[in-house]
């Protein structure tokens, strides 16, 4: 699943570092820097990073019950 | 609700067309789709590729803690669009509301949204500029060709330029313990964005993490070897540096071209809009059907005296884009202005460097907290007698206060004693911009005047 963070908004305060240490890292001391895609399996993860984020800063992939909306199907035409 | 329903229809069975499918054009698309917009949707990229961010490529793609082909934007909702990717809109006919492809499709719009962005400014010397390890990033493609080539291990890396973009390779390159020069023509890096007392910062950064930083001078001349690689850079002062990657970094070009001749108000600075995103036709006046976001864009900000601001910058995309988005499906009275207050960030050398406002704008600066030498401060920047932009290195949580300030047009310098003021924060010093009617590669904030359409300027490209 993809994923960014909205980097004006993040305020370093390294919430999602603790929980997915191996996906979110601060860089120096105030700069995020995170992997832009993450396992499938990882979903609750990343779940728990976006409620953890006390300004909302990061967005994951919608969870659709027909699957992931931006899948490579919607690619081509 | 419209009292002929048109507007229903639209949203019912309309066709809205967006040409590029970037970060503002996804985030439009998805807005519409979250506006109840349930006709059909057709984005339009020349890029094969499926909308990806492009902040990691200067970071975590040239760091080596991702892969180029692993940036793809994530999809807030479904957006149920027909993608027509890898093919470039060619034409637009007002008239007909028909874009053209460049297979030789058209589309038809009933509303239309142009977010094609901007491209790297190639170096101007084309046969140097195809030389082997010359590389400019702005793409997928460009970083996933640079990383590897920084992969091999290649003995110097030249950047020529060193705005954010220039500046985040230097420092992504040392980082993998990579001998790097930077070439600037101004006096310090990052000074067309943010002015010399900042940029002596910025400097001191660069030399103390290693990087042969050489400010005032400009690339004349790229030489490559037999088998037609880059081997060495000649510069004005005389000097030449031996090089075997060499990245351009200097700045960015409208995507405008396919707009030649269409009669939309579009040119080398981009597209001019209103405020509610409605793109302007060349005689100025405001079309009701063709709308703009992202960094093709620009738009008139009422906190910045009604200047056309055209601005690179992430968080201008996203939130110009669901503005364009809404103001699609609303009637006149429900459009809603994009007064978004510009920021940006930007990390390099283990530094977090965030801004808001117009600190170009400025024409002096304060050093509210912090100090300069530890690379740990706010600067406040003053136009006017007021607060116009800010800038923190290392200090984000400062930086939505000064935001605050700029939107309520404080007094500068504010008048109420700050948090860890230091002794060089007493008085105000001049911002030390370079002059603006020099073209520089790197402002990320353009301000131009008040003319929709300005193909009377020409850009001398800068001979580094
Ligand atoms: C290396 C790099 C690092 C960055 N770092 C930061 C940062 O740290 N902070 C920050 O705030 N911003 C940063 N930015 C800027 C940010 O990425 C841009 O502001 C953002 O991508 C703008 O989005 P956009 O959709 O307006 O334009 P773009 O992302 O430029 O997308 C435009 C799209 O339209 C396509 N297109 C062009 N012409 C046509 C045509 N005729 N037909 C069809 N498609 C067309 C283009 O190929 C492209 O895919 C960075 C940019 C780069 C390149
Ligand atoms: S939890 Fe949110 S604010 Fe904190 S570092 Fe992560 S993204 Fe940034």
């Amino acid at each position: 699943m993809r994923l960014v963070v909205d980097l004006n908004r993040c305020q370093g305060y390294a919430q999602c570092a603790f929980l997915a240490p191996d996906v979110f890292a601060m860089h120096g001391d105030e700069s995020l820097l995170y992997r832009p895609e993450v396992e499938e399996d990882r979903r609750e993860d990343m779940a728990r990073a976006v409620a953890a984020c006390p300004v909302q800063a990061i967005m994951v992939d919608a969870n659709s019950p027909g699957g992931n909306p931006g899948s490579d199907r919607e690619a081509g035409r | 609700m419209s009292v002929d329903g048109s507007l229903d229809r639209l949203k019912r069975e309309g066709r809205i067309v967006v040409v590029g499918a970037s970060l503002a054009g996804l985030r439009a698309a998805e807005t519409l789709r979250e506006k109840g917009f349930a006709g059909s949707l057709t984005m339009i990229g020349d890029e094969p590729y499926e909308p990806y961010d492009r902040p990691p490529l200067s970071k975590q793609v040239l760091l080596g803690r991702a892969t180029a082909d692993r940036t793809g934007l994530p999809r807030l909702r479904a957006v149920d669009a027909q993608w027509r990717l890898g093919v470039p809109a060619t034409g637009l006919d007002m008239a007909a509301r028909r874009v053209r492809l460049a297979d030789g499709d058209e589309v038809e719009y009933d509303r239309l949204l142009i977010a094609t962005g901007v491209r790297a400014r190639p170096w101007p010397q084309e046969d140097e500029a195809e030389l082997d390890g010359v590389f400019v990033l702005r793409t997928r493609d460009d970083a996933e060709a640079l990383e590897r080539s920084l992969a091999q291990g290649p003995r110097r890396v030249l950047v020529i330029g060193a705005g954010f973009t220039g500046s985040e390779i230097a420092s992504a390159c040392r980082e993998r313990g990579i001998a790097v020069t930077v070439a600037e023509r101004a006096d310090a890096p990052l000074v067309g964005a943010l002015g010399g007392v900042v940029g002596e910062v910025a400097a001191e950064l660069q030399r103390k993490h290693g990087v042969d930083l050489r400010c005032g001078v400009m690339v004349t001349r790229l030489e490559g070897d037999s088998a037609g690689h880059v081997r060495a850079a000649h510069f004005s002062d005389g000097s030449t540096v031996e090089a075997d990657v060499v990245i351009v970094s200097l700045g960015a070009q409208r995507n405008t071209e396919w707009l030649a001749g269409s009669g939309l108000g579009a040119g080398l600075r981009g597209i001019a809009c209103d405020a509610g995103c409605r793109a302007f036709d060349i005689r100025g006046i405001v079309t009701d059907d063709i709308y703009v976001a992202g960094d093709v864009a620009r738009s008139p900000h009422p906190l910045f005296g009604y200047q056309f601001l055209s601005l690179e910058h992430w968080g201008n995309a996203v939130a110009q884009a669901e503005t364009a988005a809404h103001n699609m499906l609303s009637e006149s009275a429900d459009r809603r202005p994009h007064i978004w207050v510009p920021a940006f960030w930007s990390s390099q050398f283990g530094v977090n460097i965030k801004s808001v406002g117009v600190p170009s704008m400025g024409t002096e600066i304060l050093i509210a907290q912090g100090s300069r030498s530890e690379h740990r401060f706010t600067g406040v920047y003053g136009y006017q007698g007021r607060v116009i932009g800010a800038v923190t290195f290392d200090q984000t949580k400062w930086l939505q206060f000064y935001q605050q300030l700029i939107e309520t047009t404080a007094p500068f310098p504010p008048a109420f004693p700050t948090v860890d003021r230091r002794p060089e924060g007493q008085q105000p010093i001049p911002a030390d911009f370079p002059d603006p009617s020099v073209p520089t590669h790197g402002p990320t904030v353009t301000l131009s005047g008040y003319a929709p359409d300005d193909r009377r300027l020409t850009f001398t490209p800068a001979r580094h």
